[in-house]
């Protein structure tokens, strides 16, 4: 059983008297620990895809089973249970409260899912040193660096654990060295087992997927798979759709 | 979100943006403090009018000339239209009715004072040996007016305390001949201090037998006639004797008029009682603009943090959990108004007293239970429809703005 498998997806928006088919009979099935990018020109689709998957849109037809679970079906408040155990999301603009320090951006899904303030404390100052980002622990967003905002955005999306991780142009706002490292940040932890679902328009990020979604007119065009690299293969085998 | 992090977060949220918070907490504050400060200010005139007639003593009646009333025409009305004065014949007539204990006959006017050459102006009031009994007044030293017949001027005064310090300063008063307008009486008695009463200073008042005032002033008439009745329950009945035998006295007609001192009392006390609310309800208006503006900043709030709600709900914060931050949140604006104000109001009652020492203005505990209470309510009420707005955002939507 894959972990994400998606059939028959339509969702449509409709703006004044004009339908927009943003996913037309979309079809997926995406196994735990892939690394998946999902590329495509502006208006494709692919935001509405990454929403849907993350639960934060609901789609017109067509179910969705998330670790075999149907999804789609579910009340507002349980899909939000499910977002905070099993999905964790990374924003192009980082999406960190101003007015909270890293520390506190990064323990927000902690206190959400009713997590003691001992335990919080703990496992947020452990990501932070993960993440290198310690001794920024008690800086505001205004005064971190982009590179740094997004660590602790990536930090905030992993806190959970969850199984799925999902990146709405991740480096978008980034210079390109910044982005790389970024890049690898959330590699890595492809690399521990999360799955990766990235959107992103820079071919050179998409070429480093093992997958490649390609969308156009809200299909899914191409759907390639590279051959495993062979640093990788050892510990992640490739598995038929 | 266990409760302690709702507060926390809805705290953290408020002091993000200060100005904001700061200007809200002003607007509630100035609303509780409006309802602290005038009902203290009602409630203070109300109580001052209570403590004035209380003053005067229990169980009486008091008699005026001339009656205020609609009544139709009569064939009196053509007859005499100027009410009759009241005479000290008409006292000494009451002073015989079974239910009427006490006569206080008062003729009042202004005269100067003078002894060993100071002078000052002075009220004077005649009046009998009864009238420190009804007054419930105290002597100092010496003795009160000696119990006699209205009719008679005796060349004697008793005198307040401010008056004997102004006049006599260290010296002994009693016995001394003083001069009032073109008399000479011997003083024979100095009040205890009392205050004030019913307008008048009583430490300010000269006392002299009523006749000796009458023909100080050159007048037949009375002031007032004070009645104290035997015991609480003949102030009724006593005030139907009296007004029966003034009325045969002057040929059937009633141009005078009896008050008993409860109905004036209660008068005042509901009139002022309804001031005080009516004031009250006045400033309860600003508590509700108030409210309006707990709604309109927490709109804003939604508005302006609508990328913050989209990501709490992308990071599995449930509806619930996102009204409850931000009713929180309202709830702390309005408790923070709420108790500033009731400093405020406090402060202000305090300033008050300060500059009216007269005025006991003290706000009812009614009206701070209610102005708080209502600033809470009026704040979480209308703080309900902004948290319920942020609650149903739509977390894509909400995304999407920065």
């Amino acid at each position: 059983m894959a972990q994400i498998e998606l059939e028959g997806i339509n969702r449509v928006f409709t703006l004044g008297d004009s339908e927009v088919h943003a996913l037309c009979e979309v079809a997926l099935s995406i196994e735990a620990g892939e690394y998946v990018a999902v590329m495509g020109p502006s208006g494709s689709g692919k935001s509405t895809l990454l929403n849907l998957l993350g639960l934060l849109d609901r789609p017109n037809s067509g179910h969705y089973r998330l670790e075999g679970r149907d999804v789609t079906t579910l009340s507002a408040d349980e899909q939000a249970a499910v977002r905070s155990a099993r999905i964790g999301f990374v924003f192009q603009s980082f999406h960190l409260v101003p007015r909270l320090t890293a520390v506190e951006n990064v323990a927000l899904p902690l206190m959400l899912a009713g997590v003691s303030a001992s335990e919080r404390g703990a496992r947020v100052s452990q990501a932070l040193k993960d993440f290198g980002l310690a001794s920024r622990a008690h800086h505001r967003p205004e005064e971190l660096s982009g590179g740094q905002r997004q660590r602790v955005a990536i930090a905030r999306a992993t806190i959970m654990r969850p199984a799925l991780l999902l990146a709405d142009e991740p480096t978008g706002n980034l210079d390109r060295a910044t982005g790389q490292e970024v890049t690898a940040l959330l590699e890595d932890l492809n690399a521990a087992g999360m799955t990766l679902i990235v959107v992103t328009h820079d071919p050179s990020m998409g070429a480093r997927a093992r997958r490649r979604l390609l969308m156009e007119d809200g299909f899914i065009r191409q759907d390639v798979r590279k051959p495993a690299s062979p640093s990788l293969a050892a510990d992640q085998p490739q598995t038929a759709p | 979100m266990s409760p302690a992090d709702t507060l926390r977060f809805a705290t953290r949220a408020a002091l993000g943006y200060p100005l904001r918070t700061a200007l809200m907490v002003l607007a509630m504050s100035i609303g509780v403090a409006a309802v602290v400060m005038l009902t203290a200010l009602g409630d203070g005139a109300r109580r001052y009018v209570v403590e004035e007639f209380s003053a005067l003593g229990a169980n009486l009646l008091i008699v005026l000339p001339g009656r205020n009333e609609t009544g139709g025409v009569n064939p009196g009305s053509f007859v005499s239209s100027t009410p009759r004065d009241l005479t000290t014949s008409d006292a000494a007539a009451l002073l015989r009715l079974a239910l009427v204990q006490r006569v206080a006959p008062l003729a009042v006017g202004n005269s100067e004072i003078s002894f060993g050459g100071r002078l000052r102006e002075v009220m004077v009031v005649g009046t009998s040996a009864d009238y420190v009994d009804i007054r419930g007044f105290g002597v100092a030293s010496g003795q009160f007016l000696p119990p006699e017949d209205f009719g008679r001027a005796s060349a004697v005064a008793v005198i307040g305390e401010t008056i004997r310090a102004e006049l006599f300063g260290n010296q002994n008063a009693i016995g001394r001949m003083i001069r009032l307008g073109d008399r000479r009486l011997r003083v024979i008695g100095v009040m205890s201090p009392a205050g004030r009463g019913l307008g008048m200073n009583s430490d300010e008042l000269v006392l002299v037998p009523v006749a000796t005032a009458q023909a100080m002033f050159n007048t037949n008439s009375l002031f007032r006639i004070m009645i104290e009745t035997r015991g609480r329950d003949a102030l009724v009945p006593a005030q139907a004797q009296v007004e029966a035998l003034l009325r045969a006295r002057r040929d059937g007609e009633l141009d005078f008029t009896v008050i008993t001192q409860d109905a004036v009392l209660g008068t005042f006390d509901r009139i002022l009682s309804a001031l005080t609310l009516g004031v009250a309800g006045i400033a309860a208006i600003s508590l509700a603009v108030a409210g309006i503006l707990v709604m309109n900043v927490m709109l804003v709030a939604v508005t302006q943090r609508t990328g913050e709600i989209g990501l709490l709900k992308a990071l599995g914060a449930s509806a619930r959990a996102i009204r409850l931050a931000f009713l929180t949140e309202a709830a702390l604006l309005s408790l923070a108004g709420a108790l500033s104000g009731f400093v405020l109001g406090h402060a202000g009652a305090w300033v008050i007293r300060l500059v009216f020492p007269a005025l006991p203005a003290w706000p009812p505990s009614w009206a701070v239970i209610a102005a708080v209470g209502t600033a809470l309510v009026t704040g979480l009420l209308f703080g309900v429809m902004p948290a319920r707005r942020a609650a149903n955002l739509d977390p894509v939507q909400a995304l999407m703005k920065r």
